[in-house]
């Protein structure tokens, strides 16, 4: 294969290709070779789009009935997974040319780019289940008259934006499935890519549009932070992914969704606990699934007792997993795009062993340091450390690769010690629990039984009701109708 | 090749003019008659007389100008013995905070500025028109400059302004949200002197020139030339401020100076320059050079970056050898300026650390 060509990825400016003069460059993490040239936008020509071109992408989704949007949703997810997409001008990308570059400049492996994309292309094509219950299965015709019934009930929607302005981050390409319903909403999007994956949210909107959507409903928008901070500023709707100063700076803004570290755990209740072995599965596929690159990704298991046993059983399942090619079906670590950023998060795990009440129990099955070095990328290997009290500093950590503490708690005070959790899955029968757990507003997606945190179920909303938050429910009383 | 031979011998006769400035200048700023009492007790100290240099490349003999001199030592150090019977004027720098650079003069903005209208298109600049500038006023050498610029022009200026120091404490705080929110106020009294008042030019910084186009169509409001000065600009945003702001109908023109040095003109952009602008010094008055940074004797090849080097050569004012807080790409002479240009300016440093620069 020869590069001599390097696609330039254009910006898209509401349907008009625009190259700019300052250039960014997608490189492959272990050969350092540009894969891509991509357009960066000063946040000045941002801004200036959303202010003079935002109507009229608002207006070209919304003449379409829903009914048409989902149909092209379906038509672009199969296009998504198996059709060859422009990138940039004179060049096309193949499905496997996807997987291939999005492997390259990110470090995930094939398997889990694939697995990345069929869950993109089960959320296009799956649309009409999550927009059922995200709506609690309204008649979608409801959106085309702005007003309608539900339950017998008069409903009438308002759209609270005219566009959903989404900053990505780099982590993992399935958080795009995020933003897609916004689409078959009829709310047009203003994407930010991540610096290190261009790809997968270029690659949607070409297959959108390639599926019969209006160009001039899509913004994609590589830029700096001006331009970031524009997107959000601008678009009458936005989400951000970010870390914890990124929801700190954004909690107060009623028209922005912060995604910041999901805190995901795994709570084992008294009656399930002497099982515990019968659950190991679960645990290890909520820690080490997409390379536990994700916010769902558990990175705590809170247990009443047998801890030290449950950990040193978790630590034997995954300390010894260890980095393999990209293209390797086993393949079951991700490489850093970014070394210095492994640095860092091995020094934090480093620094907080030295506190007194931890242990990495994973090292003994690891046979070699938690950085390392395979083929000329930096990998952290998986990483189980037993914690004798939440109070220490690794007990509610998340970081970028398979990583969880494990630690004791009576389970009366489980519930409280929690604190903010993205996923929690209690893993109980016990009624009296999993009440409280259904009582606890600081847990936002709840899996009750051994129902692993990464798993999603279409007909239920992630971290906020994307339909809520684009539409207000207002009310209607209508005379002589 | 003829033309080439015409470019030569300009560059030769730009170059004499030069040393014969150079020369009278320094005359001027080292005789006990005339000089200023820094300057002669700095001869006095290092026992060299300025007044034997002949050349550009003598002015090795000096040290870099310290711009803390600036800042240190009160007005009267600097007024030529020559001029001492008359009032001066005390222009600061731009954005910087705590005790401003201040230096003393008299006539030089209006010399400066009367040369830089003789570049001006007055199909885009029309004689008579009034002027509208969006910045920093206050204890500047801009806002005269701009006003003079008018008059010479044959219009009046109206004055909007933007105070740079507030900018950078905010920005420094991280307080964008107030930034932001300093800037709407400034484009909201921009945007009312235009809707009211008949204005053709505008001067402003890129930054406010982006805004106020988010505000109002600049072309429409009767803006036919736009002078653009004060920070940086990459090509991206004189193309970007050209092609949409202005729509490719008013004409854009970018600059680069300061206090310290007066006023560096673009040549016209053409395609092939991919929207960089470059700048020439108003030689003999100023001189720029791009020098290594480790070896500041030294300039860099063309078409390298290098931090900028400026060196003042008027009546008011020597400045030898100042190092800017720049750098810059060095370009070669062009018919219209003879002597090296500066291109793709950017903050010293650009690429290793964040500098603030905000609004301005």
């Amino acid at each position: 294969m020869t590069y001599d060509l390097v696609p330039h990825i254009p910006a898209l400016r509401f349907g008009r290709p625009y190259e700019s003069l300052d250039v960014g460059e997608v490189k492959d993490c272990r050969s350092g070779r540009t894969l891509a040239r991509l357009s960066l936008a000063n946040g000045g020509l941002v801004r200036r789009d959303l202010l003079f071109k935002q109507d009229a992408a608002f207006e070209a989704l919304q003449r379409l009935p829903v009914a048409a949007l989902l149909e092209a949703c379906a038509k672009a997810g199969e296009l998504f997974m198996r059709a060859e997409l422009p990138l940039g001008a004179g060049h096309v990308q193949s499905p496997e040319r996807y997987v291939e570059t999005l492997s390259a400049t990110s470090g995930l492996p094939h398997n889990m780019c694939r697995a990345n994309m069929e869950k993109i292309h089960h959320v296009l094509t799956k649309m009409p289940t999550i927009l059922k219950g995200l709506t609690r299965g309204m008649d979608l015709s409801v959106l085309d008259r702005g007003v309608g019934e539900q339950s017998g009930v008069p409903v009438c929607y308002v759209p609270m934006g005219k566009s959903l302005g989404v900053v990505l981050p780099s982590n993992s390409p399935g958080v795009n499935s995020l933003w897609l319903p916004a689409v078959a909403l009829k709310i047009p999007v203003v994407l930010k890519p991540g610096r290190e994956e261009p790809w997968t949210p270029w690659r949607l909107v070409q297959a959108l549009v390639a599926a019969g959507l209006p160009a001039e409903a899509f913004g994609f928008f590589p830029c700096d932070h001006d331009g970031a901070d524009a997107i959000l500023r601008f678009c009458g709707r936005g989400m951000v992914f970010g870390d914890e100063k990124t929801v700190a700076k954004y909690a107060a803004n009623p028209g922005i969704q912060p995604h910041g570290p999901g805190y995901s755990k795994i709570l084992i209740g008294l009656d399930e606990i002497e099982n515990w072995r019968a659950h190991l599965d679960v645990l290890v596929q909520s820690i080490l699934a997409n390379g536990g690159r994700s916010c769902v990704n558990a990175s705590a298991v809170l247990v009443p007792k047998h801890g030290r046993a449950i950990a040193e059983a978790l630590a034997e399942r995954l300390g010894p997993v260890a980095p393999r090619p990209p293209a390797d079906p086993e393949a079951r670590l991700s490489a850093f795009a970014n070394p210095a950023f492994a640095e860092y998060i091995d020094g934090a795990i480093e620094d907080g062993l030295r506190v007194k009440g931890a242990e990495d129990l994973a090292a003994r099955f690891r046979g070699g340091p938690r950085k390392a070095l395979f083929e000329g990328s930096t990998y952290l290997r998986p990483t189980v450390v037993w914690c004798d009290s939440f109070e220490h500093p690794l007990a509610n950590r998340e970081f970028l690769f398979p990583y969880a503490s494990v630690l004791e708690v009576p389970q009366e005070q489980a519930v409280r010690a929690l604190g903010p959790s993205l996923v929690v899955s209690a893993i109980t029968r016990d009624e009296g629990f999993m009440r409280e757990l259904l009582l606890a507003s600081h847990i936002d997606r709840l899996n009750l039984g051994p129902v692993p945190t990464v798993s999603v179920s279409w007909d239920q909303p992630h971290e906020g009701n994307l339909f809520e938050f684009l539409y207000h429910r207002r009310a209607i009383q209508r005379v002589g109708a | 090749m003829p033309a080439v031979k015409t470019r030569d011998s300009a560059a030769q006769a730009a170059a004499e003019r030069l040393e014969a400035h150079l020369r009278e200048i320094v005359r001027w700023h080292f005789a006990p008659e005339t000089g200023c009492p820094f300057w002669l007790e700095w001869a006095k100290a290092s026992g060299f007389d300025p007044r034997e240099i002949r050349a550009v490349a003598d002015l090795a003999k000096f040290p870099h100008f310290q711009d803390e001199w600036l800042r240190e030592y009160p007005p009267e150090r600097w007024v030529p013995r020559a001029y001492r019977d008359r009032p001066y004027s005390v222009f600061e720098t731009g954005g910087t905070t705590g005790m401003p650079k201040q230096r003393v003069s008299w006539e030089d903005h209006k010399l400066d500025y009367s040369e830089f209208s003789k570049t001006l298109d007055d199909a885009h600049f029309p004689r008579g028109a009034a002027w509208l500038m969006v910045g920093p006023t206050g204890p500047r050498r801009l806002r005269l400059a701009i006003e003079h610029l008018a008059n010479v022009r044959g219009g009046p200026c109206f004055f909007v302004d933007l105070d740079p120091r507030w900018v950078v404490k905010l920005l420094g705080k991280g307080d964008a949200e107030t930034a932001n929110k300093y800037k709407d106020h400034v484009i909201e009294q921009a945007v009312t002197i235009l809707k009211h008042r008949q204005i053709g030019c505008l001067f402003t910084t890129p930054k406010l020139l982006e805004a106020l186009g988010e505000r109002i169509d600049v072309v429409r409001a009767g803006i036919k030339g736009v002078f653009c000065g004060g920070t940086s600009m990459t090509p991206q945003m004189v193309r970007f401020l050209t092609e949409e702001v202005l729509q490719n109908q008013a004409q854009f023109v970018p600059t680069y100076g300061n206090t310290l040095m007066g006023l560096a003109c673009s040549r016209p952009l053409e395609p092939e320059d991919r929207w960089s602008a470059t700048y020439y010094a108003p030689q003999p008055r100023a001189v720029l050079r791009v020098v290594d940074p480790k070896d500041t004797l030294r300039n860099v090849d063309y078409g390298q970056f290098g931090r900028v080097e400026l060196t003042t050569l008027t009546k008011e004012l020597f400045m030898p050898r100042f190092l800017e807080r720049d750098e810059a790409v060095r370009r070669a002479p062009c018919d219209l300026y003879p002597w090296d240009g500066v291109g793709d300016v950017r903050p010293f440093g650009a690429l290793e650390k964040k500098v603030v620069e905000g609004v301005y």
